[in-house]
């Protein structure tokens, strides 16, 4: 075996440097899921009338559904009676402060690189902290409130802002829309609240950070993020979830909702735990992101380094309704050992000369199997809407695959539609001209790595961007040693 | 500089190089000219130390270090540089964030500083003046979209900014036309200096009109058949190879 190859297979085999468990007290439901769990769980957050109703009809929405199988992706079927819906932390965190906060949570988010307290918080970045199922803290309010910004807990708007709750809750991703949305309509126990009213620049990003710890749990988290006329915000979302050798399920909801000259941007670092490198364990990821460009010259823009989870399942998409709207996707994937991913987006053209760009980098290494799956719809009345999908894969070592569906479908004759598509990998004649110069093979190929990414890389916030090139090249690490 | 005994190696278990001997002292520069197939490529890229070929006898020793025993960037931080015959692209890293790494790694090694961008650029400008390259080559992903003489020019520039002890140019001369083997042996002429060493491997001695060695081999089945100095080079583009391979034989 060659020297590349055999560091290539160590890079494989790095270790997951999150998956800690912090003992923390919780109030978690018995597994399995029925209507008492569904009434239990919105009650313990003494949610409106209408809210259980909707979570009740989701319920039995999905009872109707089967699991989708059309994806690209294999796992043992999931048991759904056999996760917790509910697990909290046992001391209430109170707004304020976060002196009733359980010191281990705070301690989970400072190991995490998270510090929440306010000596130590991120200084332009307000975090909302959720701990399986229920947000512990958020920073930086009243900063935030005095821009008019709203940035909050799920549970705590529903109980301060029902009637923004109620208009846009599901408008974007309606409970009907799949299995996993339905499901989530049914069981989301918390999650984030944006809200950026008319002609407001949120001052700060928003971001909101993702821990899973209590095992046999779900987390079934949902955000909306509501930005008004003119309003524009940059929000961040990260993940992390312990080692444990049981599968867990994530299965959120994002719902972004743009009013005329708004700007979304939605990024994510999503780290969950991916499994051993046989492939025991690990988190599945199955997400639904939407987001509605409903004004005139509104932007929306997902950007997304997908690192973790063993099975990845997930298509933030854009529904470009107002004329002159803009809707972007940039993604990184990254499957190692045994992981699988099939990502994408869809780019619903609905407005005139709406515009859409979307750059998709996916790296396979040891076992990894990846799928890029896009759509790109061009409807009747989208006269001069254009569409640029690029779409390139790396494979590192010779045991993963890269597949790409891209489908295309225009309805209007003077739309565009552009597909461009790439494969390469990483030559052993590429790392032998950097060991000639004197670099070494494992920062070989995390620079060539960072160099594929970089189009992906330049949309994150610099932090994040930092970050996410330091995580890539510690999920490759040893896969080239 | 280097001394090299009874070096034999082989790729997929055919023998290429069938036992070389050559002793090259500091600031010489030496060519290699042989007919295709006669194992000069494969003679830099086992000094290099490409894991495509096996060494299967015989001692390298590189300014006293034992040099079969070295990894490629190990050499490379020692200061063995190859200008490559077909010089790979990497897509996405540019010109320069390539040539500070591989810089700043043998500063490393040598316990120096990092260079800072101000000085590299400095550093930068005058060998791109001096291997009459586009302004921007540095911002560039590295080798992509150059042409065969761009390729062959940026190895060059490689090799000025990252001024080696040993350089091998491995047919360095293919596909260059005349204004650009102009301008490549100006670059190497000067870098040439008494602790620098060049092992030039051409099939043509026009590039040895250029850069005027002091010692010239011929390389035939793996094995130098025959050592002299310029006038060989003369002596073979008159005559051949074949005349020597029969003289030999």
């Amino acid at each position: 075996m060659s020297e590349e190859k055999k560091m290539l297979e160590e890079m494989a085999s790095q270790k997951y440097k999150w998956g800690f468990v912090s003992d923390v007290e919780s109030d978690t439901v018995p597994p399995g899921l029925n209507e008492d769990v569904i009434r239990f769980i919105s009650a313990m957050k003494n949610e409106p009338d209408w809210l259980l109703e909707w979570r009740l009809k989701a319920y039995a929405h999905w009872q109707t559904l089967a699991e989708p199988t059309w994806q690209k992706v294999q796992y043992p079927q999931v048991d759904y009676q056999a996760i917790s819906y509910y697990s909290a932390p046992k001391k209430k965190p109170k707004k304020d402060s976060l002196d009733e906060v359980d010191p281990e949570v705070l301690a989970t988010y400072e190991k995490l690189g998270i510090p929440l307290s306010e000596q130590k918080r991120l200084e332009n970045v307000a975090v909302d902290a959720v701990f399986d199922s229920v947000s512990v803290a958020t920073t930086h309010q009243e900063k935030l409130k005095d821009a008019g910004v709203i940035f909050m807990p799920f549970s705590e708007a529903v109980q301060e802002h029902p009637d923004l709750v109620r208009k846009y809750l599901g408008k974007v991703v309606p409970y009907t829309d799949n299995f996993y949305a339905a499901l989530n309509s049914a069981v989301f126990t918390d999650g984030s609240f944006v809200f950026i009213p008319k002609g407001v620049k949120c001052p700060m990003d928003l971001s909101t950070y993702f821990r899973i710890n209590e095992a046999s749990t779900g987390q079934f988290e949902r955000t909306l993020i509501v930005a008004e006329d003119a309003a524009s915000v940059t929000y961040l979302e990260g993940c992390t979830a312990p080692q444990r050798d049981e599968n867990q399920l994530h299965a959120a909801v994002v719902e972004l909702y743009a009013h005329e000259d708004a700007t979304i941007k939605y990024s994510t670092v999503q780290n969950w735990y991916p499994g051993d490198e046989n492939g025991k364990g690990g988190i599945y990821n199955f997400v639904t992101k939407r987001g509605m460009c409903a004004g005139d010259r509104s932007r929306i823009s997902w950007t997304q380094v997908e690192t973790g989870s063993s099975v990845t399942w997930k298509y933030p998409s854009c529904v470009l309704k107002g004329d002159d709207s803009v809707g972007e996707f940039y993604s990184v994937a990254l499957t190692n050992n045994a992981q699988q991913a099939d990502t994408g987006t869809k780019m619903i053209h609905l407005g005139k000369n709406t515009r859409s760009t979307i750059i998709s980098k996916g790296i396979s290494a040891g076992r990894g199997d990846q799928t890029y799956r896009g759509l790109v719809r061009m409807g009747k009345k989208a006269h001069g809407a254009r569409n640029f999908t690029q779409c390139d894969s790396m494979l590192l070592g010779d045991r993963c695959g890269a597949h790409t569906f891209p489908y295309i479908e225009s309805a209007n004759s003077t739309a565009q539609v552009e597909h461009e598509a790439t494969t390469t990998r990483i030559g052993d004649d590429q790392i032998f001209l950097c060991n000639q110069r004197g670099i070494n093979t494992e920062d070989a190929v995390s620079m060539i790595v960072a160099g594929f990414c970089k189009e992906v890389f330049s949309e994150l916030p610099l932090e994040f961007a930092v970050e996410a090139e330091k995580l890539l090249s510690v999920s490759l690490e040893g896969s080239v040693g | 500089m280097l001394k090299i005994r009874n070096l034999k190696a082989s790729i997929e278990g055919k023998e290429i190089l069938k036992g070389i001997d050559l002793d090259m002292a500091p600031g010489e520069v030496h060519a290699i000219m042989g007919p295709n197939g006669s194992g000069k490529s494969t003679l830099s890229q086992v000094l290099a130390g490409n894991e495509s070929f096996e060494v299967t006898a015989g001692e390298v020793t590189f300014m006293g270090h034992d040099l079969l025993d070295m990894d490629p960037e190990e050499r490379a931080l020692a200061g063995v540089f190859l200008a490559f015959q077909y010089p790979v692209e990497i897509p996405g890293i540019s010109n320069e964030e390539f040539l500070r790494a591989a810089i700043n790694a043998q500063r490393k090694n040598r316990g120096e500083p990092e260079l800072d961008a101000f000085d590299f650029a400095t550093m930068a400008q005058e060998k791109i003046k001096l291997m009459e390259m586009r302004g921007d080559l540095l911002s560039r992903s590295l080798n992509v979209g150059f042409s065969g003489g761009e390729k062959k020019r940026n190895e060059c520039f490689q090799m000025a900014m990252l001024e080696p002890k040993l350089a091998i140019l491995d047919e360095t001369d293919s596909g260059l036309d005349i204004d650009a083997l102009r301008v490549v042996s100006r670059g190497v002429n000067a870098l040439r200096d008494p602790g620098r060493s060049f092992l030039v491997i051409t099939h043509y001695q026009r590039l040895l009109e250029h850069i005027v060695p002091d010692h010239v081999h011929v390389l035939s089945d793996g094995r130098i058949i025959r050592s002299g100095g310029k006038e060989l080079a003369l002596e073979l583009e008159d005559k051949g190879y074949s005349w020597i391979e029969e003289a030999v034989s």
